[in-house]
């Protein structure tokens, strides 16, 4: 008992290092890529001085989100006269908790066996007793139902600030950031249902390990090539729920200064913000282990590679914990990246086009790929 | 404006605004939207990769300048970028202290300590102290045109004006001065012999 205690804690502090780390670095990565999109260095000036030298660190401007994090501490946290100050203190919470949560269900890793990692000391592996554990916060059945439900989380908290700032820009970009999130949670639900339906299952560690199978012969069994349409829409729709451009109607400061979190200042501001990049990388994580194999490089499982000829290459456990470990942050940074060129490519949408893409556009598709994914299960299962 | 008809009608035809764009008119590849937005996307794909494939090779992947670390190579010959004080063959400054830049000054930015020196009999006048503020200076150029004696100039290169606070954004007289005359081509120093020539 003490020994999952331990386990679980040890994932719970590398899930929080992971997302805050991803949160400050995507900062950094947004900036110094819309630099380097448009022909320009980008932020280079913050630096740390070494005590008592004058060796100044800049590391290609790394150290901006630190000058961020700074300024966003130190700035006067100034309040509105709001009819309802409790909602407005707790609104950015309510936005940055169900973020952080929706990471308990998603596997960074395939199983880990500590006894065979700790091989070197006996003592500590005979306690763990041979108990193998899937890396992964909260192993739940109904794993996809919780993102869902914690991603649907995050409308309230946008509507509570909008709705406590006692502002006009703050109320309009409230009632946007609530028809747009519903709007594109139903579409992204109807996405990932034809994926349930195919893999039978809401696990998502069980989704990645049938993902490591092969398709046709030679085509690694990920979602993106089971699904191809629903990778899309997923992905269209994810950025459309996490209010970014080109869907960033909630918080379009050309119109509305800064939508529903127009009020807030310092460290609560922040707190939108930095819920913003986490949840750049909660979508990546997603749509990796959803569409990309997750943690798994192309034909590898918990035991190593099969390729196609069923050539098996095994592994060492401790080489596939630490290969599935940085597989998955390597994936999660390329689609995060992917993610901000989108950012930095497309022009914003108008207000009612957004909604029109979502209800005419995208929902259709999204049903027909269902339709066509149901028939094709339907048809193909002995 | 003579020979115009006091009261004859004026007959004109009604004005035709010119059509200046068409409505737009999409095919249904673009109205798909999907494969334009993937055409977008790998421009500016491309133009990242382009860019950091030549900031990994150690080259420069980007159109603008690191100022002041860094300064353009190609600001115009004419460029009034900061004043420089010409020298007297000896190396003194060739300004009289007369104050005709200082005077003549829009943003008042000049200023200048006359001091006397016996030794010269020939320019017993000369600035003891000749300071410039840059962060008020409008680089006109008027006190090159007040200089009786050409004793101040502009050079394309800009001072080095980056500071914290303003105190920091003079120049004094031996950084004005701390310039070499002979890479003037427009103007050689000393001045070639001829009419005008003192020599």
């Amino acid at each position: 008992m003490i020994q999952d205690l331990v386990v679980h804690f040890v994932y719970i502090g590398y899930a929080l290092g992971v997302l805050l780390t991803f949160g400050t670095v995507l900062t950094w990565v947004e900036r110094k890529q819309a630099a380097v999109m448009s022909d320009r260095i980008g932020a280079n000036r913050a630096y740390v001085r070494i005590p008592f030298t004058q060796i100044r660190l800049v590391w290609w401007g790394l150290f901006h989100g630190i000058a961020d994090g700074l300024k966003m501490l130190l700035k006067e946290d100034w309040r509105p006269r709001s009819y309802d100050w409790y909602a407005y203190a707790v609104a950015p919470w309510v936005v940055f908790t169900p973020v952080l949560l929706v990471f308990a269900v998603i596997p960074f890793g395939g199983t880990l066996d500590p006894g065979n990692l700790l091989q070197a000391l006996p003592a500590a592996a005979a306690w763990f007793d041979g108990q193998t554990y899937p890396m992964q916060i909260a192993r739940l059945d109904a794993g996809l139902l919780i993102v869902f439900a914690f991603g649907g989380m995050s409308i309230i908290g946008a509507m509570l600030a909008g709705w406590s700032s006692s502002n006009k820009f703050s109320m309009l970009g409230a009632s946007r950031a609530g028809s747009q999130m519903i709007s594109y949670e139903l579409v992204m639900g109807l996405t990932v249902l034809g994926l349930i339906l195919i893999y039978g299952t809401l696990d998502l560690n069980v989704m990645v390990q049938r993902q490591s199978g092969i398709l046709l012969g030679f085509l690694p069994a990920w979602g993106v090539f089971v699904q191809p349409f629903a990778a899309i829409l997923f992905m269209a729709a994810a950025i459309a729920e996490n209010k970014r451009i080109p869907f960033d109607l909630p918080e379009a400061e050309s119109e509305l200064i800064a939508g529903f979190y127009t009020e807030y200042s310092a460290m609560k501001m922040g707190l939108f913000m930095f819920a913003e990049f986490i949840e750049i990388a909660i979508v990546s994580a997603l749509f990796t282990t959803l569409f990309l194999g997750g943690y798994n490089l192309p034909y590898m499982a918990d035991a190593g590679f099969t390729f196609p000829g069923n050539h098996v290459v095994p592994m060492a456990h401790g080489l596939v914990v630490v290969t599935q470990l940085l597989v998955f942050l390597g994936k999660v940074l390329l689609i995060s990246s992917f993610q901000i060129l989108i950012r930095w490519s497309l022009p914003r949408f108008r207000y009612d086009q957004v909604l029109v893409f979502a209800w005419k556009f995208m929902l259709p598709l999204a049903i027909a790929n269902l339709t066509v994914t149901a028939v094709a299960v339907w048809a193909l299962t002995p | 404006m003579s020979g115009q008809h006091k009261g004859a009608p004026v007959t004109r035809k009604p004005h035709v605004r010119k059509a200046y764009w068409n409505a737009p008119t999409m095919t249904w590849w673009e109205r798909a939207y999907l494969f334009e937005i993937l055409r977008g996307l790998f421009i500016t794909g491309g133009v990242f990769l382009r860019n950091m494939g030549k900031w990994m090779t150690g080259r420069k992947g980007a159109l603008t300048t690191y100022y002041p670390e860094e300064t353009r190579a190609d600001y115009a010959a004419g460029n009034r970028g900061k004043h420089i004080l010409t020298q007297r063959p000896d190396g003194r400054p060739q300004c009289i202290a007369c104050n005709m830049c200082a005077t003549v000054c829009p943003a008042q930015v000049i200023e200048i300590d006359a001091a006397f020196d016996a030794g010269d009999p020939a320019h017993p006048r000369y600035p003891s102290r000749f300071e410039i503020d840059y962060s008020r200076c409008i680089f006109c150029g008027l006190c090159i045109e007040a200089c009786p004696e050409d004793a101040i100039r502009m050079v394309k290169e800009t001072p080095a004006l980056p500071s914290g606070d303003r105190d920091h954004m003079w120049l004094n007289l031996t950084e004005l001065i701390s310039w070499n005359p002979q890479s003037d081509v427009a103007k050689p120093y000393p001045p070639r012999d001829g009419p005008g020539s003192a020599r």
